[in-house]
């Protein structure tokens, strides 16, 4: 099967930004894939060679087989693209918006293409904005013209340039419920976010960029489980969880308000079957649990350890 | 999965039919308003100079009407282009245009026919609410036509290279103000350049505006400066030049695919 989207040796320079450096990464049809990196990483500017909005200093970008620059024609032909700044054209309504981008695409004007503009319109929930000019939409209804007109030409692969960032909560849900029913339809999808829970939930894989490079790339489930844990945190008055490998929490403002002779303790662990013996081991040294929490292993930490080790790596390199 | 029916030259009429309806939307700005300004020229120009004036055996006032017809399709075909794009790129709206299949020739002759439509919407404007001034033959209509499509489509191409090269809208205005502007204006729209001191009808062989309009303005009189052949070839030489720079500028993705 070809890949959905290849990306080989990608250079790009602003200057003295290596914006990217040498990127390499080969997506597959059909996935959910998240493209997560602080501020500046390179994750606009990626997706911005992919779509032939800017060029690369060297490297090669292929979309469903068809090379960006040379086969450009077909290769933007399979691809939406829901660009990060909040972009429109005020001179016209909704739906003129959307057949123009259709035709900009080649799709001829017939029965069908109206058909498919209305069904995304409600997905999207903008049917009965419609015929309203795209000056006056609030941002969050950008937003949503911005994503429809991504897939006014069914391309089999969706790239969303941090699509919810302004947008409420119940929009967010419609806007995942639909991107993932693109995707359970076989449709390809890149994600940018800075909600990492957002990721976390829809992502089956995911990279992630730091100063133009991929410092980490897995599943999301072996990202979890390699740099996060589940933790047992639980507090006590006594001190024998020291004794059997726990870790007492600093104390913090907020902990120092509880009574000074208890305090928080934690251990990570990597299996849930670990806690019973661990619960055991406590009860048998004689200790009183005064309460008790169980943490899941989440993205967060995830990208905070890679982010920090790539940092200490660059010192030492340095 | 896909039922819609694809045509690859559906993109470049879109493209054509959106630079159209960008400016018909707001055609009393586009449209109107030039027409206003012509017109305007023409009441003062002739009250002022046409008893005093008669060119190529010409009455002043119907020696005049051709060439602002002219300045207009010049100066919109110019404003058209160069106005699209440096709004589409402040807003950042262009990105709407460049992610479709849509090649740089393509890009190219839609931007350029949009403007060339304005241009002859305008001109045609002038010309109906200047008939009544009179005194206007049409000996060469061919040569007209010929003339106002060629210099919308030069100055339109003009247009989209500076619209290209602009980042900003005071550069955009200086391009306008610095170079457009004394092209139209010394090219003969208010004069034969026979009036002119022997240096100045010099330097205006160099204007190939002055070429436009003293071939268009042949159209109406069967009379000019230069032969319309002659004018005709260095019109389409400009356009031929500036059309391969903007096509090359385009294909690189200057300034646009940066
Ligand atoms: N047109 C440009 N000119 C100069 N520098 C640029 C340009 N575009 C991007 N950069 C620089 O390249 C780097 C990567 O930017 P990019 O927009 O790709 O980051 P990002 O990962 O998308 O960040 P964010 O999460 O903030 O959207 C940044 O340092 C940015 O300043
Ligand atoms: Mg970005």
């Amino acid at each position: 099967m070809t890949t959905a989207i290849r990306i080989e040796q990608v250079y790009k320079r602003f200057g003295s930004v290596h914006a990217l450096n040498g990127v390499d990464l080969a997506i597959q049809p059909g996935e959910f894939f998240g493209l997560l990196g602080p501020n500046g990483a390179g994750k606009t500017t990626l997706i911005s060679a992919l779509a032939g909005l800017s060029r690369p200093d060297s490297g090669r970008l292929m979309i469903m087989g068809f090379d960006v620059e040379a086969d450009y024609r077909e290769a933007r032909r399979q691809l939406g693209v829901v660009p990060q700044e909040l972009v429109f054209d005020p001179f016209f309504s909704v739906r003129e918006t959307l057949e123009i981008q259709a035709g900009y695409y080649g799709i001829d004007p017939s029965r069908q293409r109206r058909a498919w503009i209305d069904e995304i319109l409600e997905n999207l929930d903008l049917t009965s904005k419609a015929d309203a000019n795209m000056r006056t939409l609030s941002g969050g209804m950008k937003r949503r013209v911005l994503v429809a007109q991504a897939l006014v030409h069914r391309p089999p692969v969706i790239v969303l340039d941090e699509p919810t960032a302004g947008v409420d909560v119940e929009l967010r849900q419609t806007l995942w419920q639909f991107v993932r029913r693109l995707n359970e339809d076989g449709h390809t999808i890149v994600l940018t976010t800075h909600y990492l829970e957002e990721a976390e939930s829809l992502c089956g894989r995911i990279a992630m960029l730091k100063a133009g490079q991929v410092v980490a790339l897995d599943t999301t489930r072996n990202l979890l489980s390699r740099f996060s844990s589940h933790t047992l945190r639980l507090r006590t008055a006594s001190d024998k969880p020291a004794q059997l490998g726990m870790t007492q929490e600093r104390i913090t403002q907020e902990n120092a308000t509880q009574e000074c002779t208890s305090g928080w303790w934690t251990c990570a662990f990597a299996h849930f079957d670990e806690i019973e013996p661990m619960l055991a081991r406590i009860r048998n040294a004689g200790c009183m649990i005064d309460e008790l929490e169980i943490g899941k292993p989440d993205l967060e930490d995830v990208f905070v350890r890679v982010m920090q080790e790539q940092s200490h790596e660059q010192v030492r390199a340095a | 999965m896909n039922s819609l029916s694809i045509k690859p030259s559906r993109g470049f009429i879109t493209l054509f039919y959106k630079e159209v309806l960008r400016f018909w939307k707001v055609a009393a700005q586009t449209v109107a308003a030039p027409v206003l300004t012509a017109l305007l020229y023409l009441l003062i120009f002739s009250h002022v100079l046409a008893s005093h004036v008669e060119v190529h055996g010409v009455p002043y006032t119907s020696f005049l009407v051709p060439g602002l017809v002219m300045m207009s399709v010049l100066q919109n075909a110019f404003a058209n282009t160069s106005s699209s794009l440096i709004q589409s790129k402040v807003t950042g709206n262009l990105v709407f245009v460049l992610l479709p299949p849509i090649s740089h020739s393509e890009f190219f002759s839609a931007y350029v026919l949009a403007s060339v439509a304005r241009g002859l919407l305008v001109g045609g404007g002038v010309l109906v609410v200047t008939t009544w001034f009179g005194g206007l033959s049409y000996a060469a209509p061919l040569w007209i036509l010929v003339f106002a499509m060629m210099g919308g489509a030069v100055m339109g191409t003009l247009g989209l290279i500076a619209g290209i090269w602009a980042e900003k809208y005071d550069q955009l205005a200086a391009f306008q103000n610095f170079l457009i502007l004394p092209l139209t204006f010394l090219s003969g729209v208010f004069y034969s350049i026979a009036s002119l001191p022997p240096f100045w009808q010099h330097v205006s062989r160099w204007n190939p505006v002055f070429y436009m309009i003293d071939g268009f303005r042949y159209g109406f009189f069967g009379v000019s400066d230069i032969s319309p052949w002659m004018s005709f070839l260095v019109g389409l030489g400009c356009l031929l030049i500036l059309s391969s720079i903007t096509l090359s500028a385009l294909k690189r993705g200057y300034k646009l695919r940066a």
